[in-house]
């Protein structure tokens, strides 16, 4: 192996680690309509707290519900379209829960928006999301 | 699974919330990152946790590598007879958990 062939693929294998960087919105679109059939969605009614800025994106705290507490819910779902991949939870809800709400860390890869989707008993699916800057990326090391 | 916290409280009113916190100590690897000579550490991450109360279902989670490393969860159940709460988890290794915690509904 020559100096250059040396230098080309140890530049690769430095490279390798971040080249499945981030979801795209196509992929982002996708994984909700796995989940919602491709029914229609309608801004509203899910409340998704997080915070604007993120020192630290390996655990950002997540709070995910319904504005109601008191409302039924069959679904929630979070995804994000800056990581790697799509998805980041789903939790389906049963009849011994008190709010259709639940808390959780995640990890953020970097700046993005964080999409929540709520399906409803009825069938009517619902969304929120929020646009946050990561300042330190998950994933990383 | 070096270190489970599951803090439920011993009473609580009926009608009223239960809440439940669960700390697991878990490494939640992502399958994303490599190791020094480049090989790809392999997944392992728990993929699903299921809580229920009295033998219903409180909620069942199916979580993705987006999730933190030694991931903490916070729902809540309606208090209804005095009953367990029981947390059961599975991660890509196949190690199941389980964790119960008795509550007195008075």
């Amino acid at each position: 192996m020559n100096r250059r062939r040396l230098l080309l693929t140890g530049g690769l294998l430095v490279a390798a680690p971040w080249l499945p960087a981030r979801a795209t919105p196509d992929a982002v679109a996708d994984a909700i309509r796995a989940v919602t059939g491709g029914a229609p969605l309608q801004p509203g009614r899910v409340r998704l707290d997080l915070p604007a800025m993120v020192e630290n994106g390996n655990a950002v705290g997540m709070t995910v519900g319904l504005d109601d507490p008191a409302a039924p819910v069959r679904s929630l779902h979070v995804f994000a379209d800056g990581n790697p991949l799509p998805n980041v939870l789903h939790a389906a809800f049963g009849p011994a829960a008190f709010r259709p709400q639940l808390a959780t860390r995640i990890r953020l890869a970097n700046n993005q928006t964080v999409h929540a989707v709520a399906i409803l008993p009825d069938g009517t699916c619902w969304t929120a999301s929020v646009d946050l800057v990561v300042t330190l990326a998950a994933c990383l090391e | 699974m070096a270190r489970i916290l599951l803090n439920v409280p011993k009473q609580a009113r009926r009608g009223e919330a239960i809440e439940i916190k669960l700390l697991l100590s878990h490494p939640m690897e992502t399958g994303q990152r490599r190791d020094e000579t480049g090989a790809i550490v392999p997944r392992n991450i728990i993929r699903d946790v299921t809580c229920t109360y009295g033998g219903a279902l409180v909620v069942r989670l199916e979580l993705f590598p987006a999730i933190s490393a030694n991931p903490f969860l916070h729902i809540a159940a309606r208090a209804g007879a005095s009953g367990d709460v029981v947390l059961t988890w599975t991660d890509d290794a196949g190690l199941v958990g389980t964790e119960t915690a008795a509550v007195e509904v008075v």
